[in-house]
C-alpha cells in the first residue's frame, strides 16, 4: 500500500457472529494494519423476521438473516461504506450457502467491493491482511487501478514464495525481465531486478518508479524504497488483462502460485470477488514440483509430457500434496506412463481450484490463467476441459505480478 | 435471595421469559449472565464479549471439533447453563425480538441436551394471538408452580444426617 492517500476506509462486517469465535480480535487487528475499520450497518431488529422473504432465501439462523438485512442496508445506502467484508463460520452449510448469495447480492446491485471468508477459531489477523488490503485499495486507489497504459520508466518485482521476477518497462513496453528462485528474500530481489536492468540497459536511478508485490512486498519494498507496495490480488489482476489486453469488461482471472491460488473476477480491470486459497499445497505450484522432481524432469517438461497424456487413465487427487504424492507413487508402481501422470497432476490441481474456489466467483470469459503454472501446458488444457471454455493465457504471464507493479507505480511518475 | 429451581429458557437470553421465571421464586439461567461475567473478567482483552479463541476449544465438551467455531464459542457460553438446569422451558417459533442467539445450529444444540437430561421441561409455541397469549402465560406459570419447592436432594441429604445426628447423641 502507498503511504499517501491511505484515508481510514470503512468495511461493512457482514459476519454471522464472528465475536462468538474468539477471532473478531484478529479482525480488528488486520483491520488496523490497513487503517480500515469495521462499521456495522444499522437496521430495523423487526426485519430480521422478514428479511428472508424479502431476499428470497429463507433460513433458521438469526445472525444470517441479520446478514441479509445488513447487506440490503449497504445496497440502499442505509448505511455507507467503503468495502464489505461477509464472513461466516467455516464448515456451516446454511452459512455458506447465506455468505455466497449475500455477496452475489452485493456485487450485483453496487459497485463497492466485497470479499468474503470462512473462519476458524485459528484464523489470523496475517491470513486476513492480504484480503483486506486488497479490499481497502480497490476502494481507496480506483484511480490508480484505472490506469490502462504504463508510461515513463518504471519497474516492479514479484517477490513470490517460490520465484521473484522482475521487469522493467518503458512506454508501455516491457524492456527488461529477470526470474530467479526465492531462496533469501533480499538476494533473490536485488538478483531478479538486476537482470531485468541490465537487460533493459538502465541503472536503477534512471527508474522513475517502483512497485513491489507477491510475500516479499513490504521487505523488499521498503529496502529498495518502492512507490508502491501492494497485495498480489489487485497487482495480479490489473497486470493479467493488461497482458491479456482485456482491460475493458468483465474478465476471469486464476493464478496458479508456487503455494497458494487466486481466483478473482475482474471488471474493468478492477478485482471484484475474489477467493485465495491455500488449505493445501497440492492445489498449487508446489505440486508440479514434487511431481517433476519423482518423474525425474526438469519442470519445464512437465507441460508438454502432461500435455500428450491422458488424465482419465489415472486416478490422483491432490486436495493434499501428500495424498497426491501416494496416488503418484501408486500409479508409477502400477505402471501408468509419464505422460498419464503429468496429465492427471495437471488436472487434479485445475480441478481443486474448480471445487474449492471457482465456485465462489462468477466465471465470466475471458478467463485470463497466469502464474508459473500456467506455463505448464497441460494446466491451460486441463482447465480448458474442466470449464469447457478457451482459455487465455498471456505471453509473459508468469510475470503479470511484476508487470503489474511497474504498470500501476507509473502512475507515481510525475508529469 | 434464594432460589427454588435452575430453570434454563429458550430463547436463552429472553428478558420476559426470564422475568417470569424470577417471579416465581426460580433462577432463569441465561446467557447475559454469561456474557456479563466474560466482559467484567478483567484479564481478558478479547473484546466485544472477550470471547478468546479458547473458548471454542471449551465448546469442545459439548460438540465434536467437526462443528463450527461459531457454535463451540456459544457452547462455551451456554453449555454451562445446561450443566445447571434443574428445569426447563421452551418456546418454539419466536420472533427475534423474544430472544435469540443467532445460530440455530447452536439452538438445536442446546435444545437437545436440555430435554436429554431428563429434567422437567414445558414446550410451549409463541403466541399469535391475544388468547394464545393468556395460554403461554397461564402454561408457564402453571409449570413454574408444579416445580418442586425444596430441593429433593438436600432434602434427602439433611433426613440422612438427621439420625445419624440424633445417634451421635445417644
Amino acid at each position: 500500500m502507498s503511504t499517501e492517500d491511505s484515508g481510514l476506509v470503512k468495511i461493512a462486517l457482514v459476519s454471522c457472529g464472528s465475536e462468538y469465535a474468539g477471532v473478531q480480535p484478529e479482525f480488528e487487528a488486520a483491520a488496523s494494519k490497513v487503517n480500515a475499520k469495521f462499521v456495522y450497518p444499522e437496521i430495523d431488529i423487526a426485519s430480521i423476521d422478514t428479511i428472508g422473504r424479502d431476499f428470497g432465501l429463507e433460513v433458521a439462523s438469526g445472525d444470517l438473516r441479520l446478514m441479509m438485512a445488513r447487506a440490503k442496508a449497504v445496497v440502499e445506502g442505509t448505511t455507507s461504506v467503503d468495502g464489505v467484508f461477509i464472513t461466516t463460520c467455516f464448515r456451516c452449510a446454511e452459512g455458506a450457502i447465506v455468505r455466497n448469495e449475500v455477496r452475489r447480492y452485493i456485487h450485483k446491485h453496487s459497485k463497492i467491493p466485497v470479499i468474503s471468508y470462512s473462519f476458524t477459531e485459528s484464523t489470523s489477523a496475517a491470513t486476513l491482511l492480504t484480503r483486506l488490503e486488497a479490499l481497502t485499495t480497490i476502494a481507496r486507489h480506483r484511480h490508480l487501478l484505472a490506469r490502462e497504459v504504463q508510461t515513463g520508466l518504471t519497474a516492479g518485482i514479484d517477490s513470490g514464495s517460490t520465484t521473484t521476477k522482475a521487469v522493467v518497462m518503458r512506454d508501455n513496453k516491457i524492456i527488461g525481465k529477470g526470474w530467479v528462485p526465492t531462496t533469501k528474500v533480499l538476494e533473490s530481489a536485488e538478483e531478479a531486478y538486476s537482470l531485468a536492468l541490465k537487460e533493459a540497459g538502465v541503472s536503477r536511478e534512471e527508474v522513475q518508479a517502483l512497485g513491489t508485490t507477491g510475500y516479499g512486498r513490504f521487505l523488499v519494498g521498503n529496502h529498495l524504497k518502492a512507490q508502491l507496495i501492494q497485495e498480489e490480488i489487485t497487482v495480479n489482476s490489473k497486470g493479467a488483462v493488461y497482458l491479456a489486453n482485456k482491460q475493458k469488461g468483465p474478465a476471469t482471472v486464476i493464478d496458479i502460485g508456487g503455494m497458494d491460488n487466486k481466483a478473482i473476477s475482474v471488471e474493468d480491470g478492477i478485482p471484484g470477488m475474489f477467493t485465495m486459497g491455500g488449505i493445501c499445497a497440492g492445489a498449487s505450484g508446489r505440486f508440479f514440483e514434487m511431481i517433476s522432481k519423482r518423474l525425474g524432469i526438469d519442470i519445464t517438461e512437465l507441460g508438454a509430457l502432461a500435455v500428450k497424456g491422458i488424465h482419465e487413465n489415472v486416478s490422483m487427487n491432490s486436495y493434499c500434496i501428500v495424498f497426491g504424492t501416494q496416488s503418484l507413487v501408486n500409479s508409477l508402481a502400477k505402471g501408468a506412463t509419464p505422460e498419464d501422470v503429468a496429465a492427471a497432476a495437471c488436472y487434479s490441481v485445475v480441478e481443486q481450484i474448480y471445487e474449492q474456489q471457482l465456485q465462489e466467483v462468477d466465471v465470466k470469459e475471458p478467463l485470463i490463467l497466469v502464474g508459473g503454472s500456467s506455463l505448464i501446458a497441460g494446466v491451460p488444457k486441463a482447465l480448458g476441459q474442466l470449464l469447457k471454455i478457451d482459455v487465455l493465457v498471456p505471453e509473459n504471464s508468469h510475470m503479470i505480478g511484476a508487470v503489474g507493479a511497474a504498470l500501476l507505480a507509473s502512475g507515481f511518475v510525475e508529469g | 435471595m434464594s432460589f427454588l429451581a435452575k430453570v434454563f429458557i429458550y430463547p436463552v437470553n429472553s428478558l420476559i421469559l426470564a422475568d417470569l421465571v424470577e417471579r416465581f421464586g426460580h433462577k432463569p439461567l441465561t446467557i447475559m449472565n454469561q456474557v456479563r461475567e466474560k466482559v467484567t473478567n478483567i484479564s481478558l482483552d478479547s473484546p466485544p464479549i472477550n470471547i478468546t479463541p479458547e473458548d471454542p476449544k471449551i465448546g469442545l465438551r459439548y460438540a465434536a471439533i467437526e462443528v463450527p467455531a461459531g457454535v463451540r464459542g456459544r457452547m462455551a457460553l451456554i453449555g454451562p447453563l445446561i450443566e445447571e438446569t434443574e428445569a426447563a422451558i421452551i418456546v418454539e417459533n419466536p420472533p427475534t425480538n423474544f430472544g435469540c442467539v443467532g445460530c440455530n445450529r447452536t439452538n438445536e444444540l442446546m435444545k437437545y441436551l436440555v430435554r436429554s437430561k431428563g429434567v422437567p421441561v414445558l414446550e410451549v409455541k409463541y403466541p399469535e394471538f391475544d388468547e394464545e397469549a393468556h395460554d403461554f402465560v397461564n402454561k408457564i406459570a402453571t409449570f413454574l408452580e408444579s416445580l418442586p419447592k425444596e430441593k429433593p436432594e438436600e432434602d434427602e441429604k439433611a433426613k440422612e444426617k438427621e439420625p445419624a445426628e440424633k445417634e451421635d447423641k445417644k
